[in-house]
């Protein structure tokens, strides 16, 4: 075997290209991609979905032909010798292929024997890699009833068990729990000075960009760039702002900020919003915000995501407002629109959700925060009466929707988590099928769909089968389709999972429109950044809320003399550290260095 | 060589711990056997018992009671008296019953007289095969009862041709020990096909195929991993369904075991090779179960003269029950079980069997790469 050695690089992309099969023209998945990676380092490949990162993985361990091009895996040829190439990678797939009714040592037994670790050397590697993973206690578990930080590490150990020289992680931090992440990121980087190992790691986290120790950026296909990304951050060195301004919300500012001239990019963060301007130099407070006092505006560090929106965002400000949505809300007074006290939710054995109560006032943002697997949307279908409750209470404006009848269900509008309308019909005809669905009719029926069309941009794609539409298009229409009936209350679903930043922008900047005419929205989210653009939220982890309250008192809770300005994410993980130290959360204290 | 065994042999326990924690898999191999075997064994019969036989008499003499008393006695009916013709013709109409006999007033001096048939009989046709079955009973409790009735009356039976019948191989005409045998091959099919197909395209499914790709497996060690374990599975319930067929069923084995073993091994490998080369073409459990169903399971049920003579079918039918596996094994089984082994029959139908194997074997191979595209 040629392990030992050396290699100057540990993967090489040259021209690569690939296609989408079908479509009269040539889609490509990957479009003449080169890039080489340096052993011994972490390589990120960011990039929003349908970029082409998973291709990209997929090609550097064989699994697909290149159309054209050559692929070099420590020195080996990726199109003539993929076994070989299998034999040297170490790669955990997404969904980290585990089997779920395998336990944990049986899924490693499994991984050691098909990679033929020898014997002799196993039970030394278990105990390291079970040690470092924190899975020493849940050797007997079986891998599906782990928590989804847990199986994302044992998906990990099974990729490290023979030490590969270069590991490939496809998507390993999405969906799991910020704790879980900063774990992961942990071990990847042990590995790394333990064994110089090669590691390229994708991600839609824009944030894991900056722990990375080189960034491929990867957009549609293309590569955009690749260097270390403090090199990325400073592209808008001198661009990037923070605005605060007294008496006006912080949705409000930034719909204002958005429009304002010179701004690029205008993000509520915290409670000030975040700019990124098109030009150096800072802007002076009359030319944004002409109307306001007492406007302070701070110069900020500069971010990896300011520099990836700042390269791929045509200025788009039209996107920010709805068109006359005409909803007919009395928006007045702080009436509670959703109650739900001591809700509990079983299957079999299994608590979903336990105990849960919280409240939502008329025209609130309400975030359901937490990672896959917590409970938000078991506790959505309940709201939305698609599931039964075990126990407890809820009413939506007043009714149980479970017994209600189809009446109630007018004021509310829901978007599943997953694509739901109809992929074999086109934007119209969905449209249209929603419309009707909803009970209207005739004119009115066509003046919603033009009204969706239009505020939604979706009029040069209205023939295109909803199935090929691109995915920040798919998740526009579903948004549509949501709102043809003008509900009064809107769930929506992880609506930005796997959706590009800027994408996840124009989402947020129309739920901010809805809001401020007066709709109730219900909104459930893994993106911790994203709980700032709450009224008020909760954060669930396994099944019960951990908290309840504004973005800015569950920040307030975890600042501390180490953390003077704690983010969302510093917040959730102090949350999940001071619960009570159940299985599995006591080990973690320890582990930590 | 020694990494290859480890290999199969990781590959092989993990199937079996799957094997054994999924209920469907072992439902399918165990459960559904005996839920089949008891369903055809007792329930479906193809044979003609309790038939609901009207009688009309309409001259009450000794002759017509003898002849309705040996209707009375047979297992095969289940005679009730009309008094007139009309009535019973409208409870043939009604299907209360499914044959008329009839008895007219003339009935005693015509038979004794000997030159005309002096009874009627009505079947109900809407069944043709329920018809010719009641018709021929009706027949053969009809003739019994003449002869007996000749040698009372101490002369013989001038009939001109008596027919005598020797029934071979299943001598009492039963059909469960047909269906029985024919049974095993459909269980077999839904362990072989149905089951492998779902369980690979799971794995597609689920992603795990993906890991399993990125390690040095080869190709052949994850097919032989799949397959050795569910080759036992689908042995077992053959096996199963093997002693309840002996034992439960009271079918005979003319044949020796061992062939028995070797045939259906063959068989169960042709099930297995389908099964894993429609998810290996699917990649879908849904889709794999439904194209199992169809190509597979429907055809082994209808096809393969298990339940419907292939010689009856149309002739283009008879064509495509050539490409159905079952076919050869059905044939099989029931010789081996009810006739013992006669080694043309037993060649040929392995030998066809043999041949698919080939066949869907290089199918396999060549539609399995460790590639996803």
């Amino acid at each position: 075997m040629g392990a030992s050695m050396k290699h100057d690089v540990a993967l090489s992309f040259r021209d690569v290209r690939q296609t989408f099969s079908g479509g009269e023209h040539a889609l490509y998945a990957l479009d003449g991609v080169s890039f080489d990676i340096a052993p011994g380092r972490v390589t990120g490949l960011i990039g929003p979905d349908g970029a082409g990162k998973t291709t990209l993985m997929r090609l550097a361990c064989g699994l697909l032909r290149p159309a054209a091009g050559e692929i070099r895996v420590q020195g080996l040829d990726a199109v003539a010798e993929p076994l070989a190439v299998q034999s040297a990678v170490g790669y955990m797939p997404q969904r980290f292929g585990l089997y779920e009714d395998l336990s944990v040592q049986e899924n490693l037994d499994l991984y050691a024997e098909l990679q033929g670790l020898p014997a002799e050397k196993r039970t030394a590697r278990y105990d390291e890699l079970l040690h470092m993973t924190g899975l020493t206690p849940f050797t007997a578990r079986l891998a599906g009833r782990l928590s989804g930080g847990m199986k994302q590490k044992l998906g990990l150990a099974c990729a490290l068990l023979r030490a590969p020289r270069l590991l490939l992680l496809d998507e390993p931090t999405v969906g799991v729990d910020p704790l879980s992440r900063r774990e992961l990121w942990a071990i990847v980087y042990r590995q790394v000075q333990a064994q110089g190992m090669s590691v390229l790691l994708s991600t839609a986290y824009l944030d894991e960009a900056e722990r990375c120790d080189e960034v491929l950026l990867l957009h549609q296909g293309k590569l955009l760039g690749q260097g270390p990304p403090a090199d990325f951050s400073a592209e808008v060195q001198g661009r990037t702002f923070q605005v605060s301004a007294a008496d006006i919300s912080q949705r409000r500012l930034q719909t204002r900020l958005s429009q304002a001239p010179g701004v690029l990019d205008a993000l509520v963060e915290g409670e000030t919003v975040r700019l990124v301007m098109q030009q150096t130099g800072e802007p002076a407070a009359p030319d944004l915000l002409p109307d306001l006092n007492d406007v302070c505006i701070r110069s900020v560090a500069p971010r990896f995501e300011d520099a990836f929106v700042a390269r791929l965002k045509i200025r788009h400000a039209a996107a920010a407002t709805l068109g006359g949505l005409n909803l007919h809300i009395d928006a007045s007074g702080d009436e509670e629109v959703i109650r739900v006290h001591g809700l509990v939710r079983r299957f079999g054995d299994f608590i979903a959700v336990n105990d849960v109560s919280f409240s939502v006032c008329r025209g609130e943002i309400f975030g359901l925060l937490g990672a896959n697997g917590a409970g938000k949307t078991t506790t959505f279908r309940m709201l939305c009466g698609l599931l039964p409750a075990s126990g407890g209470e809820l009413s939506v404006v007043g009714h149980d929707l479970h017994s209600a009848r189809a009446e109630a269900r007018r004021h509310i509008g829901y978007m599943a988590q997953k694509f739901s309308l109809y992929g074999d019909l086109s934007v119209l005809q969905n449209l249209r099928f929603f419309a009707s669905s909803y009970g209207l009719r005739g004119r009115v029926q066509d003046e919603r769909v033009q009204w969706a069309l239009d505020t939604f941009e979706l009029a040069d794609y209205h023939e295109a089968n909803a199935r090929d539409l691109p995915l920040g298009y798919k998740q526009r229409l579903s948004f549509a389709a949501a709102l043809m009936h003008e509900p009064e209350i809107l769930f929506l679903d992880e609506p930005t999972s796997g959706v590009d930043p800027l994408a996840r922008r124009e989402f947020w900047a129309r739920t901010n429109a809805l809001a401020e005419a007066g709709v109730t929205v219900l909104v459930t989210t893994h993106f911790m950044e994203e709980a700032n653009y709450c009224d008020r939220l909760v954060i669930m982890a396994e099944g019960t809320v951990l908290a309840e309250g504004t973005p800015r008192e569950m920040k307030a809770r975890a600042r501390s003399a180490d953390h003077p300005d704690p983010t969302m994410e510093d917040a959730f993980i102090q949350l999940i550290e001071q619960r009570e130290p159940g299985e599995g959360k006591g080990r973690k204290k320890d582990e930590k260095k | 060589m020694n990494m290859r065994l480890r290999r199969l042999w990781g590959m092989i326990r993990k199937e079996s711990l799957q094997i054994l924690r999924d209920p469907s898999s072992i439902s399918i191999a165990f459960i559904m056997p005996v839920i089949l075997l008891l369903l055809f064994g007792y329930g479906v019969s193809l044979d003609a018992k309790n038939i609901p036989l009207g009688i009309v008499i309409e001259q009450p003499d000794t002759a017509a009671q003898s002849l309705a008393g040996a209707f009375d006695r047979s297992e095969f009916f289940r005679p009730q008296r009309f008094a007139a013709i009309q009535q019973a013709r409208q409870a043939l109409a009604e299907r209360r019953i499914d044959g008329i006999l009839w008895l007219r007033n003339d009935f005693s001096s015509r038979l004794l007289s000997g030159n005309e048939a002096p009874i009627g009989v009505f079947v109900n046709g809407v069944d043709s095969n329920q018809a010719n079955i009641t018709k021929g009973y009706i027949q053969g409790t009809w003739q019994a009862w003449l002869q007996h009735f000749a040698a009372a009356q101490g002369r013989a039976l001038d009939l001109p041709v008596v027919m005598e019948q020797r029934i071979w191989f299943n001598p009492a005409l039963s059909s469960r020990l047909f269906l029985v045998p024919g049974l095993i091959a459909i269980i077999m099919t839904m362990i072989g096909s149905l089951l492998t197909a779902m369980v690979v395209a799971r794995e597609w499914e689920r992603g795990t195929m993906e890991a399993l790709m990125v390690t040095p497996l080869h190709m052949g060690e994850m097919l032989a991993g799949k397959l050795i374990p569910y080759f036992a599975l689908g042995m077992g319930g053959m096996l199963l369904s093997v002693a309840m067929a002996l034992y439960l069923f009271d079918v005979p084995l003319l044949s020796p075991f061992w062939l028995l073993m070797l045939c259906s091994a063959l068989f169960m490998l042709v099930s297995l090779a389908i099964g894993l080369l429609i998810s290996i073409v699917t990649r879908n459990q849904f889709l794999a179960g439904q194209v199992a169903l169809v190509v597979s399971f429907l055809p082994s049920f209808l096809l393969s003269g298990f339940l419907f003579d292939i010689h009856s079918m149309p002739e283009w039918v008879q064509i495509i029950t050539y490409l159905v596996p079952a076919r050869y094994f059905v044939a099989i089984l029931q010789t081996l079980f009810l006739a013992g082994p006669v080694w043309p029959v037993v060649l040929v139908n392995a030998g066809a069997m043999l041949l698919m194997l080939v066949i869907l074997t290089v199918l396999v191979v060549k539609k399995s790469y460790k590639r996803l595209d």
